[in-house]
């Protein structure tokens, strides 16, 4: 069953289409990416999905409910988890909770069982009377997980979920993912620019100037830009080569003092191709295909190569003077 | 609608929460009103002869209604104007994904800035024995209601001119440009009578002037000072501030709605 399910969605501001045509269909428990450079169209995606902002054309629907005709519905199926974090530091992680629980009109006896239990879930149950305030970055980021889950939601959206944060927390961040999708029966919507993380999704949708480029699994997409890529250092290259070239019919490329063979299903070539060489090979190296390459092939640019944007800094700025 | 009262009401907790959280704004809130109650109070009332008061009202007793007026615009005003911080940068904007209507925002933090004003100015009210004001419950109960009625206006102004803030850049201007003169022409430090037709002009306009006339009534209620004291009858000082209240609550919240 599909639970976002959009139209040919259009978000245009005066002289800027950020957003154009885009149609997709998420299903239930899946962990849905959405990949793209800094302004590509994500965040004014997912705030059109959470009614933030009313598309220009197109609708979606989310668990049954139209954003544009039913947008307090869809605000009490859904939890948001911003970038930047909207807790209050001043207050305790409880009563952030509490907060939450009572505008989305959870009711209280459930309520206080809810607090205790997502809280739980992303393992805060002991720093639930501290201040806000003392905690870490990527406590912060737990807890705003946990928030957006108290009443229940049917999707959570993830908006760069892990920005920021030291890439140990960011494991720990998506150890959660991955526990809340199994527990909480929930669909999850999130973007990233990280291609590393894009790999913890079911399918990926890659975004750039507000269309959708390409959406598939992650294996399916690196299928897209050629196989896999073995590396071979030997000091007998012809004779490896022939041989190679025979018993499998694979073509071989020699480049300097290395041997490159393209094959899918590297990880199961390798054993073979090792037991029939033995100790003629020095070292065999294997590059898989990856995301980055993906993205490389079908936007002509790496994801990484973009600053961070004028708001952004403006942002961090502000928030320093505080 | 159920929800949309539970949204106010957990607005007006937060605030009041953190208000009560924060003990050095307490101190700051009550210390200006008392400073200013103490050295300009006491200075200005050894110069300022008031002969109209025919010794009936000290200056002190003249002005303290005025500085409790003074604490409450203040702490009324700053306290909605946090609402900029908070879209910008936290539970506001949490606030504003909720499935729950924008008006119940606005009227939550109008009835959390007011709460806020209401309790402060109650402290400043234990002051009233020093200053040599006599009060009763029935009295201060009354005081309270007022005060509460002016605080609740003074906070939805303060929310419909920061619902049009971007940025905290714009305070030092409604320091500047609403905040200083609605205390200066509010009538709490000197009053009309003895002001030239264009200022006077200018301090009826003040929705404040309106409030503190009113605490005037209710703090000399059957005294010779009264009469001296108040500019206008009770009746038209409750009309201003109410009609005062409906207007900035509505503005508010029509501004609020739009923002994005």
């Amino acid at each position: 069953m599909n639970i976002i399910e959009t139209v040919r969605l259009h978000k245009r501001y005066k002289d800027l289409t950020a957003v154009e045509d885009v149609t997709l269909e998420v299903r239930e428990r899946e962990i849905f990416g959405f990949l793209g450079p800094n302004g590509a169209g994500k965040s004014t995606t997912i705030r059109m999905l959470a009614t933030l902002t009313r598309p220009t054309s197109g609708t979606a629907r989310i668990d049954g409910h139209d954003i544009v005709r039913q947008p307090n519905r869809v605000r009490q199926s859904i939890g948001l988890v911003f970038q930047e974090t909207t807790l209050d530091e001043r207050l305790t992680a409880a009563e952030n909770l509490l907060f939450h629980g009572m505008l989305y009109n959870v009711e209280r006896r459930a309520l206080s069982r809810r607090m205790a239990e997502v809280l739980e879930l992303v393992d805060l149950t002991d720093r639930r009377e501290a201040r806000v305030k003392t905690y870490s970055g990527g406590m912060k980021r737990r807890l705003e997980i946990a928030r957006g889950l108290i009443h229940y939601p049917r999707v959570l959206f993830l908006d760069e979920p892990t920005v920021g944060l030291d890439p140990q927390t960011r494991n720990r961040i998506w150890t959660f993912i991955h526990e809340l999708r199994i527990r909480e029966n929930l669909t999850i919507f999130m973007t990233t620019h990280y291609m590393d993380e894009a790999e913890h999704c079911d399918r990926i949708a890659i975004i750039d100037h507000g269309r959708i480029v390409a959406l598939d699994t992650p294996a399916n997409l690196k299928k897209m830009v050629g196989r896999d890529l073995i590396t071979l250092r030997t000091p007998f290259r012809k004779e490896v080569m022939l041989f190679v070239e025979d018993k499998f019919g694979l073509p071989v490329q020699e480049t300097g003092e290395y041997l490159q063979i393209e094959v899918s299903g590297a990880e199961s070539f390798i054993p073979v191709l090792a037991g029939e060489l033995g100790g003629r090979l020095h070292s065999i190296s294997l590059h898989k295909p990856t995301l980055d390459d993906v993205f490389l092939k079908l936007t002509g640019r790496g994801i990484r190569e973009e600053t961070a944007d004028a708001w952004s800094v403006y942002r961090t700025h502000m928030r320093w003077r505080r | 609608m159920t929800v949309a009262l539970k949204a106010v009401y957990t607005i007006w907790l937060r605030d009041v929460i953190r208000f009560y959280r924060e003990k050095t704004r307490i101190v700051g809130m009550l210390g200006q009103p008392l400073l200013y109650l103490l050295i300009i109070g006491t200075g200005l009332s050894y110069s300022f002869r008031m002969p109209w008061a025919q010794g009936e009202l000290s200056y002190l007793e003249f002005m303290y209604p005025g500085i409790i007026g003074m604490s409450v615009l203040f702490t009324s005003v700053f306290s909605a104007v946090s609402i900029v911080w908070d879209r910008e940068f936290g539970f506001l904007r949490e606030v504003l994904v909720a499935p729950v209507p924008r008006w119940s925002v606005a009227i939550g933090k109008a009835l959390g800035g007011s709460t806020i004003a209401m309790l402060q100015a109650s402290i400043l009210i234990l002051v009233a024995p020093f200053i040599g004001v006599k009060l009763g419950p029935a009295m201060v109960l009354k005081l309270l209601g007022m005060l509460f009625l002016i605080a609740f206006s003074l906070t939805s102004l303060g929310i419909t001119v920061a619902s049009r803030m971007e940025t905290m850049e714009g305070f030092q201007m409604i320091m500047n440009f609403l905040v200083m003169p609605l205390f200066f022409l509010s009538g709490a430090m000197f009053p009309l009578r003895s002001v030239p037709p264009w200022m006077e002009t200018l301090m009826r306009a003040d929705p404040l002037t309106y409030g503190v006339d009113a605490l005037r009534h209710i703090m000399y209620a059957g005294t010779p000072a009264r009469e001296l004291a108040v500019q206008f009858p009770l009746a038209t000082d409750l009309a201003v501030v109410s009609g005062m209240s409906l207007i900035f609550i509505t503005a508010g919240t029509l501004a609020f709605n739009k923002t994005e």
